[in-house]
């Protein structure tokens, strides 16, 4: 049998509510506190906790180091992204008035969109940086130290 | 020709282009598909930059607002001669690294790191044109982040060459984290006084405000600061390992354009931000500044002629070549001021032929060391011309553009009646002949070890180390561009301060 018995089970009960705390506090950042870099970090929490109980490969066997990049360019992406079409339709890098009907908006859903990808961007950061030492094979064995 | 909607995005495209790239080659990966795109967007860059310094160089000054929110609150860019011209040297010089880094990047890195690899590198490119682009302080820390944080991993991209990479890299995150924290520190202390960051804003509240205490802290730890960045003498104790241990191609870039970025900072705040508005700025740099550079100058051209290695020998003169900006700037006249700036370029063009060649030595000869390389003139001829060329430079050979710039210097010291510095700018030339004449004698006068086979580099690496090299003599005949560029750029910012000046 598995070591550790409650936290495994404890761990996979809070796991959807970490993910749905991140994703509360991604779309209510224009609202109240929060916003696109404090939700990308819980997000990733949710992740590296799941690496933490059932260990970091199992963790890679669900976002390979390759997603990883691929989100992180993404969100960046995205972000950059949403800037340009405002170039597009005729108006300065980041202003978002014309992205909707009406300027107030507009800006909302710029802000919205480029939040996202921070809120990609980060989570997919932060896994990356918890993988990226866990995984990491050590060159001096123990004994020899 | 090109319609005006997209000239007046010019400033935002010179950033955002390669911005957008970065990821793109990160998503790319290797087989050439991630250097096929960085090397277009470098092109890219060159051109929107020509153009900014096309449009610039009759002393218009252009702005741009970010988001549509006006300057004072708002983020704004703001292309004026000085900064223009050394947006053409940041994006030249990484147009034709570019070039030169397929092959050596191909040889000293592996390919499953290829895509990453260039995708820091285009950042790197990215927060260097974005810190000298814009026209907000605090915008000016964000990208010099941005620039810094892709330099480390860079730099530690070289370990598959050589482990050390990996401690220099890191010598290099923490001094450089301090460096980048000083400044924002100092900027926290102006943004105390004013209430604002955007640069024009500052310098007017700061000649409202005075003299005080915050502004005396704010303007010391900005320039401790910079000095961290740029390598000011006892502060330069990162960049000879970074430069030595990193990839070839990232040396040739950062060395002509990282150091010179924080210069051009250096500039803009002393002159632009601050402008001398109190005595307290004038006694810094000329008690504390002017001797650490001189010293520099000296220091560094010394500690060359005794280095083993080829990328340590040019890190420690570009140390002393620093010392020569920094005199410049301290000497507060026009004719200081376009000696730094004219330097910049010149002293851009001439390390990166040299740390180009060092990297052809590496490819081809698999080492950088002095003595290995005996007899590489014959081998590698056209690589160790180059050398020569370059290593002219760096003394101040007429003909080349080190002469120039020496020679402005020089002429500008002695108008101040400073007859020791122009004596020290003088002698330590003479040091920087013994450090390149070391080279020169290994390469030419010894036989080639037995056995050992050096075929001359292939024809990328060398087309754009010789349009360094040949620029630097061009540029050393015919110094009209850069000379009009230079004192554009240096009576702008003497304008811009509370500088006197008959």
């Amino acid at each position: 049998m598995h070591h550790h018995l409650i936290l495994r089970v404890v761990a996979k009960l809070l796991l959807p509510f970490i993910l749905l705390y991140a994703l509360y506090v991604q779309w209510h950042g224009d609202y109240g506190p929060g916003g696109g870099f404090q939700a990308g970090v819980i997000f990733a929490v949710g992740f590296i906790l799941y690496a933490l109980v059932y260990g970091v490969d199992a963790l890679v066997r669900v976002v390979p180091r390759g997603v990883l990049v691929g989100a992180m360019a993404v969100g960046l992406l995205l972000y950059a992204g949403t800037g340009v079409v405002s170039l597009f339709l005729g108006l300065d890098y980041l202003d978002y008035s014309r992205l909707a009907h009406d300027p107030v908006h507009g800006q909302e859903w710029g802000i919205l969109l480029v939040e996202l990808g921070v809120g990609i961007a980060v989570a997919a950061a932060m896994t990356a940086i918890f993988v990226a030492f866990a995984t990491r094979e050590p060159d001096i064995d123990d004994e020899d130290w | 020709m090109i319609p005006q909607a997209i000239i007046s995005q010019l400033p935002i495209l010179q950033v955002i282009v390669p911005l957008i790239a970065a990821p793109f080659c990160a998503l790319l990966g290797g087989r050439n598909r991630a250097w096929a795109l960085a090397f277009a967007v470098s092109l890219v860059t060159f051109a929107i930059s020509a153009m900014l310094f096309a449009s610039t160089l009759d002393g218009t000054v252009l702005s741009y607002q970010l988001g549509g929110w006006a300057p004072p609150i708002g983020i704004e860019y703001r292309v004026d001669a000085l900064n223009a011209f050394v947006l053409l040297i940041v994006s030249g010089v990484g147009a034709l690294t570019m070039l030169y880094a397929r092959e050596s990047v191909a040889y000293e890195i592996d390919e499953r790191h290829h895509g990453l690899f260039y995708s820091a590198f285009v950042f790197c490119m990215t927060g260097l044109l974005g810190v000298t682009i814009t026209g907000d302080a605090f915008n000016v820390f964000v990208f010099l982040e941005i620039s810094s944080l892709s330099t480390y991993a860079l730099v530690a991209s070289g370990a598959k060459r050589d482990r050390r990479a990996l401690t220099a890299a890191y010598n290099y995150l923490i001094m450089g984290t301090i460096g980048a924290t000083f400044f924002v520190i100092g900027l926290g202390l102006l943004y105390m006084i004013t209430g604002t960051l955007n640069m024009a804003d500052l310098a007017h509240k700061l000649v409202e405000h005075g003299d005080s205490r915050t502004l005396r802290m704010g303007f010391a730890f900005i320039v401790v600061g910079f000095g961290l960045k740029l390598a000011m003498f006892p502060l330069h104790l990162w960049l000879p390992n970074a430069y030595t241990h990193a990839p070839s191609a990232v040396s040739a870039f950062v060395s002509a354009t990282s150091t010179k970025v924080a210069v051009y900072l250096m500039l803009r705040f002393l002159f632009t931000v601050f402008g001398f508005s109190i005595p307290f700025e004038v006694d810094v740099l000329r008690t504390i500044v002017l001797p650490l550079a001189l010293i520099g100058i000296l220091a560094g051209s010394i500690v060359a002629v005794f280095q083993e290695d080829l990328k340590r020998l040019l890190a420690y003169s570009s140390i002393s070549q620093i010392g020569y900006m920094l005199v410049g700037i301290t000497l507060l006249t026009p004719g200081g001021l376009m000696a730094s700036i004219i330097h910049l370029f010149n002293h851009a063009v001439a390390k990166a032929a040299l740390f180009m060649v060092a990297g052809a030595y590496v490819m081809q000869a698999g080492t950088s060391t002095i003595s290995d390389l005996r007899g590489v003139g014959r081998d590698m001829p056209f690589t160790t011309a180059a050398f020569v060329v370059g290593g002219l430079s760096l003394v101040g050979v007429p003909m080349t553009v080190g002469f120039i710039s020496k020679w402005y210097l020089v002429q500008a010291a002695l108008e101040q009646g400073w007859w020791p510095v122009a004596g020290l700018i003088v002698l330590s030339s003479l040091v920087a002949f013994a450090y390149v004449w070391r080279f020169v004698e290994a390469a030419y006068m010894y036989p080639t070890p037995d056995g050992v086979i050096r075929r001359e580099a292939p024809l990328t690496m060398l087309i754009p180390m010789w349009i360094f090299a040949g620029s630097s003599i061009f540029f050393g005949l015919n110094a009209s561009l850069t000379s009009a560029a230079a004192s554009r750029a240096a009576s702008g910012l003497i304008a811009a301060s509370s500088l006197i000046w008959q």
